[in-house]
């Protein structure tokens, strides 16, 4: 076993089990800070792969913004520890862990068949090799921050607008919607 | 696996760690000293002038001269903290309690990882930069690392279980949410014109901007608006006093460390001092050439070490310049009301910031087309 192999296992492990008491604690601040390690974990598997723009960006957007709101949110409503209300749900709840086991177990199968288990990384190189992505031009794919802008830039720039319009779809959702309750609230 | 070799890389890598951390934290220190001073200065005190090494304050002149500046006190103050009986209210969560403290001082130090502070020329003539990890992504790190700070001060705040320390929690995770974004765009219009096409610049490294500053001008005279909108949010970020919303003593008793006391409480206020430190460097490298002359002059010091070492320590001149402006406005300000700090990160920076990214692109784009030469 490597060294990166043993980074691997224990990162890996780190992001596993950051999820796993996340989802076990009873109170939510606990939890949004495991749902953090479990977030870093992932950003230093990117780094494994040396994909380190990808790990910044995991880092600065979700355990650096996306958490701090979440915590925000949670301090400022004071949501203390789960109580009765989760006895209710745990039908809905146990049908939908079911539901996405089996999923998971599919796609796990479906994927050591067709492929045949993963093939030391021949599929990704054949992605990443063609020229395709860079579009013609001489601009070697890598994981360095001008690869990714020039893709996105260029053959990927209908998906990116794409997704960009649909996050101004949601926020301007997610502000119709809280006004509507606060009005009602207010008289 | 582990030959000969490896071990001395990393042995090499290690102690320049060491030493990297040590000049920072002794930074620091010394900081809250200058603090003091400064503010004893600026409001006719003398500020500390007791303390003194047992031998050392028997030498003549020098001994009489060192205890006025006050040079021992951040031993002292060092070591109370250390020694202070460790209090621990029944009250908290007793876990995050004590995590809270390293939460806020790790992200602190780590930052430093990707500082460069200097650049000497190789045997072969290449120039290479003195830095511990020479990043191609430095100023994302720092943006990222960084913002995971708050994470301290929200700890200790709702550790601490009770009414002052959990408002200024809340306060810092808001506050820090409101200035991160007007940081990072006012960080993009610098890297848009030092990267602009034709160059040979294409990265978001700390080194490149320096060298970028090299015998041209500061950033700080090409885009002062984006200079003034870091700086703003720099203060925001590190918990300054115009902005130092979590703790705000008049109003929130001591805010986030009300219930810290001894080591904890001296760990949270290095943390806070290793921020300004970092801080400064990164604004000195940004805007003010790192280790570049002055604007629009060659440097005058020759390529061989003794012109590394005097860049490094004009950089560090820089950068204490840039630590004594941070407590010169902490002396001089009053703090801002809660609502005027959420006004001023949304409606007046946030738009300031967009509206100077638009400008400069259009500029660039413009100055590009027209084949017009930068300065």
């Amino acid at each position: 076993m490597s060294t990166v192999d043993i980074l691997f296992y224990f990162f890996a492990l780190l992001a596993l089990g950051g999820g796993m008491l996340m989802i076990c604690s009873k109170h939510p601040v606990p939890a949004a800070m495991f749902m953090i390690v479990s977030l870093v974990g992932v950003a230093a598997l990117f780094v494994l792969l040396e994909a380190f723009f990808l790990a910044v960006l995991q880092i600065l957007v979700y355990a650096g913004a996306v958490m701090v709101l979440f915590l925000f949110i949670i301090m400022l409503l004071d949501v203390g520890p789960e109580g009765g209300k989760a006895s209710r749900m745990k039908l809905i709840s146990g049908f939908a862990g079911a539901f996405f086991t089996a999923l998971l177990v599919v796609v796990f199968l479906i994927m050591v068949q067709s492929s045949g288990w993963i093939n030391n990384g021949e599929g990704w190189s054949e992605i990443s090799d063609t020229n395709e992505f860079t579009n013609g031009s001489n601009l070697i794919f890598s994981a360095s921050v001008k690869s990714f802008g020039y893709g996105l830039l260029t053959k990927y720039m209908l998906p990116l607008q794409i997704s960009g319009f649909l996050l101004l779809a949601a926020m301007v959702g997610v502000i119709v919607l809280s006004k509507k309750a606060s009005e009602e609230g207010s008289n | 696996m582990i030959d000969f070799e490896t071990i001395q890389v990393v042995a090499i890598k290690l102690t320049f760690a060491f030493l990297m951390v040590g000049a920072v934290m002794t930074m620091a220190g010394y900081s809250v000293l200058a603090e003091r001073k400064v503010s004893a200065w600026m409001q006719g005190r003398v500020g500390p002038n007791r303390t003194v090494l047992p031998l050392v304050g028997s030498v003549p002149v020098i001994g009489r001269f060192l205890q006025g500046l006050g040079i021992f006190q951040p031993l002292a103050d060092g070591l109370k903290f250390l020694f202070k009986e460790e209090i621990v209210p029944g009250h908290v969560n007793k876990l995050y309690y004590y995590l809270a403290p390293i939460v806020a001082l790790v992200p602190a130090l780590t930052t430093m990882t990707v500082l460069p502070f200097g650049e000497f020329t190789n045997a072969d003539g290449n120039f290479v930069p003195l830095i511990l990890a020479d990043l191609d992504i430095g100023i994302l790190f720092i943006l990222a690392v960084s913002s995971l700070g708050v994470y301290g001060i929200v700890l200790a705040g709702w550790s601490s279980n009770s009414k002052y320390p959990f408002l200024g929690g809340i306060r810092s995770s808001a506050q820090m949410i409101s200035y991160e974004l007007a940081m990072g765009l006012s960080l993009l219009p610098v890297f848009l014109w030092v990267s602009e096409p034709g160059s040979s610049v294409s990265s978001l490294s700390l080194v490149e901007i320096v060298r970028a500053q090299n015998s041209s001008t500061w950033l700080l005279l090409i885009q002062p608006v984006s200079a003034l909108i870091f700086l703003i949010a720099l203060f925001a970020e590190t918990n300054r006093l115009p902005f130092d919303m979590p703790e705000s003593e008049t109003d929130l008793v001591g805010g986030f460390h009300t219930e810290y006391g001894s080591f904890k409480f001296g760990i949270f206020f290095v943390a806070e001092y290793a921020h300004i430190v970092i801080g400064s460097a990164i604004f000195t490298l940004l805007f003010l050439g790192g280790w570049n002359f002055l604007p629009w002059l060659d440097n005058p010091w020759p390529s061989s070490w003794i012109g590394t070492l005097i860049g490094t320590v004009w950089f560090l001149t820089k950068t204490i310049g840039l630590i004594f402006f941070f407590i010169w406005i902490r002396w001089t300000l009053p703090r801002f009301r809660y609502d005027q700090v959420m006004n001023l990160g949304w409606t007046k920076l946030l738009p300031l910031a967009l509206a100077n990214l638009v400008f400069y692109i259009l500029l660039v784009t413009w100055l590009d087309q027209s084949n017009f030469n930068l300065p």
